[in-house]
């Protein structure tokens, strides 16, 4: 399963709870970010939950596309 | 209805903190007005200023006010009363007097809010043995919350951060990972224990703290708080003329907040304190990167980093073990200047009997 999860704007911890919540129930989630410390704290959520990441920028935004790897927790 | 703080909040704690980098552009750019009686100005980033009165006494002064970083009303008043005192005690000054610093939305105030913060700020401030004189309040949509505190200190007692030398051992006497365990909190990812403990630990006057500097001779000491342990662990290597060995394992560190750092539960701040010491730190490469965020955390009512003689090192643990209610670690020791780095950090802690060999 596939999910898009947008948190751009939002302010600390939204960013990552939402990401929490999102890789806990599908396979492949772009969350897409306009802050470097939501970039940054979603990254270190991806490698401890053991997921791949994809950064793509993009003029609207950072695209992160964390995807399930074998390693995932 | 029970009034949780944390629903009014945009930025917790120190996080909310202008900077490093912008107050230095600022500092250096602005001639401050100044005479021979200050002893501790701006230009050393200290923790709070000296004003020298006379030859046996100097005043000591300090104010700081942040938006809530507990959910209580009476922790946030605690909390914030012993960040403020914790400069005084960081300087080797006894507090006197303190004046509040007070924004509250209207209806905050209508519930009784302001009052319970104030409450709890005075509990502290009796504690010190410190007066209350009076504040200034403002209607403002973030609540902030703050004192600015007076003390005084003898020349001899003063502790400043601009006197640490090659060989004294770094001991910490409060845990990090008060920011990151704030953020967990608001996120709803931490447990009521774990809430518990860190706010004890940021409630605790850092008055016993100080009072161990002084028994064991130390001159040189600081208090970690908004810039993080490496933001002030610099300001104190800069100013003493110094460079610093840290061993990560020896950091005290609250339950839970390995754990938060991992999920990334890190302020803003965290990363412009990481920005602001830059090149002056360099990490071995067996120190995991939350240990490494850990040490760059915004810390609200954090504990003293005592620059302590060797021979006195073995002492002072034991009496932190014995007297503070945190636990206290040996962090550290100061070596000589050689150039960048100005901070090195290792993963193995720095034993005792290794440090005062060597």
């Amino acid at each position: 399963m596939k999910q898009t999860v947008d948190v751009r704007g939002l302010g600390c911890p939204q960013p990552v709870l939402l990401t929490s919540k999102a890789i806990a129930v599908a396979d492949e989630v772009t969350v897409i970010v306009n802050s470097a410390t939501a970039a940054e704290n979603v990254t270190r959520l991806a490698h401890t939950k053991g997921f791949s990441i994809e950064r793509v920028e993009k003029d609207d935004g950072t695209y992160l596309v964390l995807r399930r790897t074998s390693q995932s927790i | 209805m029970v009034i949780d703080l944390f629903e009014s909040v945009l930025e917790c704690g120190c996080a909310a903190k202008i900077p490093a980098q912008q107050l230095a552009g600022l500092l250096k750019s602005e001639e401050m007005p100044t005479n021979e009686f200050v002893l501790v100005g701006p230009s050393t980033l200290d923790d709070a200023g000296v004003y020298r009165l006379s030859g046996q006494q100097s005043l000591v002064q300090t104010v700081d006010f942040f938006p809530p970083v507990a959910r209580d009303p009476g922790d946030y008043g605690r909390i914030a009363a012993a960040n403020s005192l914790s400069d005084i005690y960081a300087m080797g000054g006894k507090p006197l007097t303190a004046l509040a610093v007070a924004c509250f939305p209207s209806d905050l105030v209508r519930r009784g809010a302001l009052r319970a913060v104030t409450h709890g700020a005075c509990e502290k401030l009796r504690e010190a043995g410190c007066v209350l004189l009076g504040g200034h309040s403002l209607l403002d949509p973030q609540v902030k919350f703050g004192l600015s505190v007076t003390g005084l200190v003898h020349p001899e007692a003063l502790l400043t951060n601009s006197r640490a030398k090659a060989g004294d051992v770094l001991v910490l006497t409060k845990p990090l990972g008060t920011g990151v365990t704030i953020m967990a909190l608001r996120a709803g990812m931490a447990s009521a224990e774990q809430e518990m403990t860190a706010n004890r630990s940021m409630m605790a006057l850092n008055a016993k703290a100080a009072e161990l500097a002084r028994r064991c001779e130390a001159d040189c000491a600081t208090d970690i708080t908004g810039f993080g342990f490496l933001g002030h662990a610099m300001q104190l290597a800069c100013a003493s003329g110094v460079a610093l060995e840290v061993g990560f394992d020896g950091v005290p560190i609250l339950d839970g907040a390995h754990g938060f750092a991992e999920l990334g539960l890190l302020s803003a701040a965290a990363y412009t304190n990481r920005d602001y010491v830059g090149d002056a730190v360099e990490f071995d490469e067996d120190v995991p990167l939350a240990a490494r965020d850990l040490l760059f955390d915004p810390q609200t009512s954090g504990g003293l980093l005592i620059c302590c003689p060797p021979s006195q090192a073995a002492r002072l643990v034991s009496w932190a073990r014995a007297e503070l209610p945190t636990p206290a670690g040996i962090v550290g020791r100061v070596v000589e200047a050689s150039g960048q780095p100005l901070i090195r950090v290792r993963k193995r802690a720095c034993a005792l009997t290794e440090i005062t060999e060597t």
